[in-house]
């Protein structure tokens, strides 16, 4: 008997620098059928956990990875396979699968990142899939391209995906004279023009948001459509002590608190995501720029820019997505938003294309197949 | 008008005179309030060896560096550190020149490119080294000092910055206070070329050779030194030879001199009675004149002793202060 | 941007920037150009390993070849830094600190404290450490405990290109003497490096692995042999976290204090000689402050109570090894299994 009817589960590959996870627990015993969407296991990285989901229905055979072990990126870890597929062909199945080599520790990791160079500086950001519409991501105020890694491979499967840091964090460069909304605006638009995208669908988060709507008031042909999570610039309030708390915590004790703020589980704010962050920060001149972005972006809790006019006039489709228990941004922005759809979901917190990336694929996915 | 001399004014000569008086009377007075048991420590007394101190001293500014020896005091009141700090520091309290936690082997102010007094023996010769290193980048003229005795002039340290600033033409003075005793043993008996000038010529540094305890001699030549080493012809070396009128520290009975020595160094190796005399018999200063510095400066060394002996000690929150700049 | 580059060449980039950014920036050492004043290539060294090679093209005579006198260019440099420039040492081996010590120690550390505060010196003193070189008993000691002991010394000994490039830019930045250690057998080590500056701050260790059975501390070499234990100990389900202490005076024992309260297991490992070593310094503040939290006796893996050996099978035998961390470790949880 052939292989052909197992479905090998493998390690899967969050964003684009994930190389190994650890199983910490099985969701399904063998013997189980599975269903579409159903969460076989869960996997923590160093940045992050979630769900493993079943991308097709079957019956779960074979537990091959352990809990508690680390494997690599597409590892086998698990099969899949009709009740009638004997337990020796299984055997021999993993028996013979060739797991890529596990990377040792000293390993650099292969950057898959690309620099586009503005007048200004470079930006990094990365490119996938193919389609016949490009789809920006947008993130957010002390962010960077990783904030994306759960949505980019559901997206690329059906669009041209571009992410990347915006200027002032991650890797691009940070030297801002303008760090004002309208400011990143004008950087993102050259952006776009530099990497070759002519319109997009733009999915912004949090002050992302904000830059997507200003890119919506000051150069509508280039956008397609808007997806806001959990934006700024629908509302006025938002958590000052959070953005000022970030943008002065020097220390993994200083930044631990806020980035907790960040998410509904705060175990979510792991050690490697906060040495991350505090890498950014680090760098010469990143101090500065978040500084400066708070001086214009909000004073005493109090957004400084309000856009929310422009999806009532907008004649884009829109879809807001905002995290009932979201401590930086409240629900209630979103909540009473017309001319747009509107997704609540219930459990996560600020970061819902993080903290409940399934859901949020799937509702993008359906706003953004209406795009004409 | 009476004829001068001299090379310096009337003004010049009063204040070299205050300079080298308030030296002799700080030394005498700490002499005097160490025996009864009111300086906690170590202190070198620098009497017998004012003139060198003050004529050097008398070419450099703020800008110039000058690193001391654990005989400190006369180049730090030439200096211009202040007197009552220096007396508040050598009773260790917090109102000291640094704060009590240095004492007198460690008094220093940057500011006027007093580099400290040192208790390591010819540790200030590289550091004066880096001084004139820095001056000469930056092109600002200045010039570094470094003073050691007859026996520190042995350390390697010394013949080390020798070298380094003979072979980067650093504008550094190396000055010798050969006062014939390198602690209680006699210079002949460690030293093995019979001049150190001879030395610093084997290592490609000229100078010259002084009678310490004449104030002019030691002025004209340091003057010439400086300013040759500010256009750049330096490094070079003077050696002083001169008499310090106490023991190597207070309390050392200084049995390694005879009696006779010690008597004729007073009487006649005194750089203030031979300063006063020659200035006076010309007539540019006069008697009186001299008279009244001195009891200024009396009246000066007793007030900087009454304000150390009230003034408070460090607190113990002092004591880890100042370790680093952050920590 | 990030690319992945050699420690060897983040020191010689993170020199190059601050040289850049800062005129007051100059650097002493011996043949840290080599070529000075005779008739072949200038920049004939770069250094004796060619740390500092290229900056002379860049930055010309603010790179000075020294002579053999580090008493004299080390206390130079100390003496520069008091007038305002912002001197980098290089002390070829720290081996040869013997020569200068009084002015690192009696001087440079102290101006600050005898003066009353009134003296700054923002001076660096890089110097190689560490043994397996076949360098011999004078070319490859471990002695950071020597400095640690000295108040007013601060004391760097990076594991990694990229903790190597923010912590000797910190180095440079900071107002107080630094003594900055490279292993010379981790100069070819490469990681991620990003080509802008970027400084981290002293006395922040890092967990380079999280784990819930032992805590390992470790510095420079021995952070690489205590990964290699964890990764042995891996296959019998023994969970290690690893800290790289990255500096050693300012030196980051609460993150310590958390990991031990967290394992109840604490393995210091230190390439030092284990009399008043790091790995002692730790132990003893660990007992004294976390004592409660301990499981089980606090084990210490170090270099022996003798001179570097030349011979290479003897030297091998010298640097503690992942298998001596791994026995450590498994002594740690004898108790566990006991029970």
């Amino acid at each position: 008997m052939s292989f052909e009817q197992i479905t090998p589960i493998v390690m899967p590959k969050w964003g684009l620098s994930m190389r190994e996870g650890r199983i910490t627990k099985w969701h399904v015993e063998p013997g189980a059928t599975i269903t579409v969407g159903a969460e076989i296991l869960d996997v923590e990285t160093e940045k992050l956990a979630g769900a493993v989901e079943a991308t097709d229905p079957g019956v779960f055979r074979r537990k091959v990875g352990e809990c508690e072990r680390v494997y690599p990126v597409k590892a086998l870890i698990g099969i899949m396979a009709p009740i009638d597929v004997p337990d020796s062909v299984i055997d021999d199945y993993v028996a013979a699968y060739a797991n890529p080599d596990e990377g040792s520790d000293d390993e650099a990791v292969e950057s898959k990142y690309k620099v586009a160079n503005l007048e200004l500086g470079p930006i990094r950001y990365s490119v996938s899939g193919a389609g016949s519409q490009d789809v920006l991501l947008i993130h957010g105020f002390g962010g960077d391209v990783e904030n994306w890694m759960f949505n980019i491979d559901a997206l690329s499967e059906k669009y041209r995906v571009f992410t990347f840091d915006l200027p002032g964090h991650g890797e691009s460069y940070k030297g801002i004279d303008d760090a004002s909304v309208p400011g990143y605006a004008k950087a993102v638009l050259a952006f776009m023009t530099a990497v070759g995208i002519q319109s997009a669908n733009l999915v912004g988060h949090s002050m992302g948001g904000a830059i997507a709507l200003q890119m919506l008031a000051s150069a509508p042909e280039r956008v397609l459509s808007l997806t806001l999570i959990a934006s700024a610039a629908i509302g006025t309030q938002i958590n000052q002590s959070y953005l000022e708390g970030f943008a002065r915590a020097n220390s993994r004790k200083e930044l631990k608190p806020c980035v907790e703020m960040l998410f509904a589980d705060p175990a979510l704010a792991s050690r490697k995501l906060l040495d991350d962050l505090l890498k950014a920060k680090r760098m010469d001149g990143a101090q500065l720029a978040l500084e400066k972005t708070i001086a214009s972006f909000a004073t005493d809790g109090a957004q400084q820019l309000i856009l929310i006019h422009l999806i009532e006039g907008a004649a884009r489709p829109v879809l807001a997505i905002h995290g009932r228990r979201d401590q930086i941004i409240p629900v209630e922005q979103s909540e009473s938003l017309r001319h747009a759809k509107v997704a609540i979901l219930e459990a996560p917190g600020h970061m819902p294309h993080v903290e409940a990336a399934r859901e949020v694929n799937a509702l993008i996915l359906e706003h953004l197949s209406k795009v004409n | 008008m009476t004829n001068n001399p001299f090379p310096l004014d009337h003004d010049q000569l009063v204040a070299s005179y205050r300079t080298m008086k308030t030296i002799r009377e700080f030394e005498e007075r700490l002499h005097v309030d160490f025996a009864r048991g009111d300086i906690p420590g170590f202190v070198h007394l620098y009497a017998g060896e004012e003139a060198i101190a003050t004529g050097i001293i008398a070419h450099l500014n703020d800008r110039d560096r000058f690193a001391s020896t654990h005989r400190g005091h006369g180049h730090c009141i030439a200096k211009g550190v202040d007197v009552h700090e220096m007396m508040a520091e050598i009773h260790g309290k917090a109102t000291g020149s640094c704060r009590g936690k240095g004492g007198s082997m460690h008094i220093a102010d940057l500011s006027k490119g007093m580099m400290g007094a040192n208790g390591i023996l010819g540790a200030g010769a590289p550091l004066v080294c880096g001084a004139a290193l820095a001056s000469k980048r930056r092109g600002d003229g200045g010039v570094g000092i470094t003073v050691f005795g007859d026996g520190a002039a042995n350390q390697g340290t010394i013949l080390e910055s020798m070298n380094l600033a003979a072979a980067w033409k650093l504008p550094v003075i190396f000055v010798c206070e050969n006062n014939g005793y390198a602690e209680a043993t006699s210079v002949k008996h460690v030293t093995g070329s019979a001049t150190y000038l001879e030395r610093f010529n084997g290592f490609g540094i000229s100078g010259a050779l002084v009678d310490g305890s004449d104030f002019f001699a030691v002025y004209e030549t340091a003057g010439e030194l400086i300013r040759r080493a500010r256009e750049g012809e330096g490094p070079f070396f003077l050696e002083c030879k001169v008499n310090r009128f106490f023991g190597h520290f207070e309390g050392d009975a200084q049995t390694y001199r005879t009696k006779a020595e010690l008597e004729d160094v007073r009487a006649n190796h005194d750089c203030l009675k031979i300063f006063k005399s020659r200035v006076t018999e010309v007539g540019v200063v006069r008697d009186d004149e001299f008279i009244a510095v001195d009891k200024e400066v009396m009246d000066l060394i007793e007030s900087s002793v009454q304000a150390a002996m009230a003034a408070p000690l460090p607190s113990p929150d002092d004591l880890l202060k100042d370790v680093y700049v952050s920590y | 941007m990030a690319r992945i580059i050699s420690m060897k060449l983040a020191i010689n980039e993170a020199i190059d920037q601050e040289m850049t950014r800062d005129p007051d920036v100059i650097m002493m050492g011996e043949d840290i150009v080599g070529g000075s004043g005779g008739d072949g290539e200038m920049d004939a060294w770069g250094g004796v390993l060619g740390l500092t090679k290229g900056l002379y093209a860049k930055h010309g005579d603010r790179l000075l070849d020294t002579p053999l006198s580090e008493s004299a260019y080390v206390g130079a440099a100390i003496g520069a830094a008091t007038c305002g420039l912002r001197p980098i040492a290089e002390l070829m081996f720290i081996d040869f600190m013997g020569v200068c010590f009084d002015q690192i120690f009696n001087q440079a550390a102290k101006f600050r404290y005898m003066f009353g505060g009134r003296a700054e010196t923002p001076l660096v003193i890089r110097a190689m450490v560490g043994a397996g070189f076949r360098a011999a008993a004078q070319h490859s000691q471990m002695l950071t405990p020597i400095f640690t002991h000295i108040p007013g010394l601060k004391v760097i000994c990076p594991s990694n290109a990229y903790d190597a490039k923010g912590l000797l830019i910190q180095a440079i930045r900071d107002n107080d003497p630094v003594i900055f250690c490279e292993h010379k057998n981790l100069y070819a080590h490469e990681c991620d490096v990003p080509v802008e500056s970027y400084a981290i701050p002293f006395g922040e260790a890092n967990v380079v692995r999280e784990g819930k059975d032992v805590t390992i501390v470790a510095y420079g070499l021995m952070v690489h042999r205590a990964l290699e234990a964890a990764k042995k100990l891996e296959a019998k389900r023994i969970d290690c976290e690893v800290i790289d202490l990255r500096t050693l005076s300012p030196i980051d024992l609460d993150t310590v204090l958390e990991s031990v309260r967290s394992t109840g297991r604490l393995v210091c490992v230190d390439e030092a000689h284990p009399r008043c070593s790091i790995a002692s310094d730790i132990s003893a503040s660990v007992a004294q402050q976390a004592f409660g939290s301990l499981k089980a006796a606090i084990q210490m893996v170090t270099g022996p109570h003798c001179p570097v050996p030349f011979s290479p099978s003897l030297e091998d035998f010298y640097i503690p090894s992942a298998d001596a961390i791994c026995a450590a470790v498994e002594r740690t949880l004898v108790l566990e299994v006991a029970e």
